[in-house]
């Protein structure tokens, strides 16, 4: 590397503040005031976006409204835009219905609402045509099994479950075998909560996963992480571990309909890749919907109280 | 819980103690850092800034320019506004009233039904007769899940299954309570959102038909800015006396905790820090504080150990441990002892600096890994175990083949061990400056 490239290089941040600077000269854009920017800052803190994620958005808004005229878009549309881009990069689709089964694993630490999100997305399933079968493999919270099993007969789908302290390995591999038989499209498997930071437990699903994976080549086909809204950063570290142990594929963003906003899966999603593929918001049925990034970029710097 | 934010704040106050004097452009820039950290460790933005506020005023008065090492005095400034902010002592229960009333309220999921399993054990282990209410009609097996937790602790349940007013199960539960003599009812209500207004309504109807003396609202650890509108909404409708803090064993920082009480002001009475029943602890904000600072919890962990072990061996413990005379030979005691109080990685979470050492090696193998380390110990020598340093090539080579590991997991173990001690050392020394600072200062401390 020549000396002329090093120079360059040393330059460029220089050379990038001087273009912005011509361009809100040209442009003739008004300046940022810093009260503004506290405002957006406050917004994009208060929706758990952290720290990192936030100056990040700030920096992209104050370039963006800074050259784009006099009359451009405020401050607040374009950090919309800004996180709705970033959501919007990856597919939020469930994988299509092939000829086979296809497995859906659903992880989470405790309480996030696991075993519901199971139930609803079998529903959503249903209402799609499909026909999808549940797996109780959380053998180890107390009345986990009833409350999937209620939940089955309410919305009148298949469980497959064990005993209390069975092996949740082996309920997964007979839930499989049952679905297999009956042809069903969907499995979905409900696991236990379990902290990411339990090393045991960690090994425990992946041990689920290799058992899946050895009566179905390929399966769990979807490992979706369900998310509570309430959480804060924690969120990326759970992410993070999960993603580590057990590669996933999407996530479900849970408890929506709270004044909570979600914004960290923004920062999941810019670190890890994993795109929202839904939304929990209610505690009916039909309270599961597909992800949109648009409305849920809205609802981060809405103010309902 | 807190190593990230403690880890933050130790690299801030590396930076400070090198300092001669505090000027305003390097508070500001520590305390910049310190707000970074607050705010990663989701404390509410409002509550972060306010705080930052305050130790700003009194790191730029008199009292530090005066003293002699204005970084240590910068340390204690954050680490008693942290104190005041968690509140300065240990709150009980209210348990006056016969029979007293306690609702647990709460988002979806945060761990009411868990909670009120625990609480209830530690009522009976003290003394108490609770009746554990199951008082959720809309979750799917909420009440199963709880009888189940009864079962479990042998203590009643109260059930109604098929019964969908909580105001008539209230009523049913307080004259089976009469009845039977149990003097403390604990409701575990449904998950409810602090918006949802019915629902709301329902439980200050629910708190007004039972008088309840204690109102406790079970928060999740990992919950992050919205905190403050749970409490502060909660608190309004409710008037709650305190909370409850739940999965604390995860790597959640807890900056909730911070914003709970900034807000509303009560005590966090419990913290839950496992899934198991006796999983369940008293909240002892100074201990939180220190360790957020990550001056370790050594009271804790010497607690732990006094339910396993006597207490003189647990207070020469604590010495030896202080004065930095930890030996291998005490590390092998430990490590037999240690299996017997649940997960290692808890235990090693409470040492000084133990939340970066299960961060930087990966305990979470521990149990295998301190099978191992407990088989290298005792194939050494009692003299080696005293004097490590006088282990050279070969007896590292014998002591490896005598316990079937590679010499390299020997030599990283004796690493290990001294940067324990060294931690432990650096903590006595800290300690001991607190304890100072906390006082009297000792005479010629300031006369230089």
């Amino acid at each position: 590397m020549g000396l002329l490239q090093k120079l360059k290089q040393g330059l460029q941040k220089t050379q990038a503040q001087l273009v912005h600077e011509i361009q809100r000269v040209v442009t003739r854009s008004p300046r940022l005031t810093d009260a503004s920017l506290d405002d957006l800052e406050a917004a994009l803190l208060g929706a758990d976006l952290g720290c990192a994620m936030t100056a990040d958005i700030i920096a992209a808004v104050r370039k963006a409204f800074e050259t784009q005229g006099r009359a451009g878009l405020e401050i607040v549309a374009i950090a919309q835009a800004e996180v709705a881009r970033h959501l919007g990069q990856s597919d939020p689709h469930l994988r299509a219905p092939t000829g086979g089964l296809t497995v859906v694993s659903i992880v989470g630490v405790n309480g996030t609402g696991k075993t519901t999100t199971s139930a609803k997305l079998a529903h959503w399933l249903q209402s799609q045509g499909q026909c999808a079968m549940l797996a109780a493999c959380d053998t180890f919270r107390a009345a986990a099994i009833e409350q999937l099993k209620l939940w089955g007969q309410r919305l009148d789908v298949a469980v497959v479950a064990g005993a209390y302290h069975a092996d949740p390995a082996a309920v997964a591999h007979d839930a499989i075998a049952a679905a297999q038989a009956r042809g069903a499209q969907y499995l979905l498997v409900d696991t236990a909560g379990r902290l990411h930071t339990k090393n045991n437990l960690m090994q425990e699903l992946q041990k689920v996963h290799r058992v899946m994976d050895k009566k179905l080549p390929g399966a769990p086909h979807e490992v979706l992480l369900v998310l509570d809204a309430t959480t804060g950063m924690n969120a990326l570290q759970q992410a993070r571990e999960f993603h580590k142990a057990v590669p996933l594929t999407g996530l479900v963003v849970t408890k929506l309909d709270g004044t909570s906003k979600g914004g960290m899966v923004v920062a999941i999603q810019k670190e890890l890749r994993l795109p929202v593929k839904f939304i929990g918001v209610g505690e009916q049925p039909d309270d599961l919907q597909p992800f949109d990034p648009a409305p849920f970029a809205a609802a981060l710097f809405s103010t309902k109280a | 819980m807190f190593d990230s934010l403690s880890g933050k704040l130790q690299n801030v106050f590396r930076n400070l103690r090198g300092l001669g004097h505090l000027s305003e452009a390097n508070v500001a820039d520590s305390l910049r850092e310190v707000r970074l950290a607050l705010l990663e460790a989701d404390v509410n933005f409002k509550v972060a800034r306010d705080f930052i506020d305050r130790v700003k005023a009194k790191a730029l008065g008199q009292q530090v320019v005066q003293t002699i090492q204005p970084g240590q005095q910068m340390i204690k400034v954050i680490h008693d506004e942290l104190v005041d902010l968690l509140g300065a002592e240990h709150a009980g229960l209210a348990l006056a009233h016969n029979p007293t009333c306690i609702l647990m309220v709460g988002l979806h999921g945060s761990g009411k039904t868990t909670s009120s399993g625990k609480l209830a054990r530690l009522l009976h282990k003290q003394g108490r007769a609770p009746l554990l209410v199951a008082a959720d009609v809309y979750r799917p097996a909420a009440m199963d899940q709880l009888a189940t937790l009864g079962a479990k602790l042998e203590l009643p349940v109260f059930v109604r299954q098929e019964e969908k007013d909580v105001l008539r199960i209230a009523r049913a539960a307080l004259e089976l309570a009469a009845a039977q003599q149990r003097n403390v009812l604990i409701f575990d209500t449904a998950g409810r959102l602090q918006i949802d207004e019915p629902l709301v309504q329902e439980l200050v109807r629910l708190r007004d038909v039972v008088k309840a003396q204690e109102i406790l609202l079970v928060l999740d650890a990992a919950t992050g800015q919205e905190a403050v509108n749970v409490a502060t909404h909660f608190d309004r409708a409710l008037g709650i006396t305190g909370a409850v803090l739940t999965k604390l064993d995860g790597d959640a920082r807890g900056g909730a905790a911070l914003s709970f009480k900034a807000v509303v002001g009560k005590p966090i009475k419990y913290v839950g820090v496992g899934e198991k029943l006796e999983e369940f602890e008293p909240f002892h904000p100074e201990r939180m504080a220190q360790r957020i600072l990550g001056m370790g919890d050594v009271v804790s962990l010497v607690e732990k150990a006094a339910e396993a072990v006597d207490l003189d061996t647990a207070q020469k413990l604590e010495e030896k441990m202080r004065k930095g005379q930890f030996t291998l030979e005490d590390f092998l005691g430990q490590l037999r002892q240690m299996r017997s109080l649940g997960p290692l990685e808890n235990l090693v979470g409470l040492l000084p600096g133990g939340g970066e050492m299960l961060k930087s090696a990966d305990l979470s193998k521990s149990e295998k890994e301190f099978r191992h380390m407990e088989a290298m110990i005792c194939a050494m020598t009692p003299q080696e175990r005293r004097t490590p340093q006088i282990l050279n090539a070969r007896r590292r080579l014998r002591i490896a083949n005598g316990s079937g590991v590679k010499v390299s997991e020997l030599n990283s173990m004796l690493q290990r061990f001294g940067q324990m001690q060294q931690m432990m050392k650096k903590m006595g020394k800290f300690q001991k400056m607190m304890a100072r600072m906390g006082g009297a200062p000792p005479p010629g401390l300031f006369r230089r």
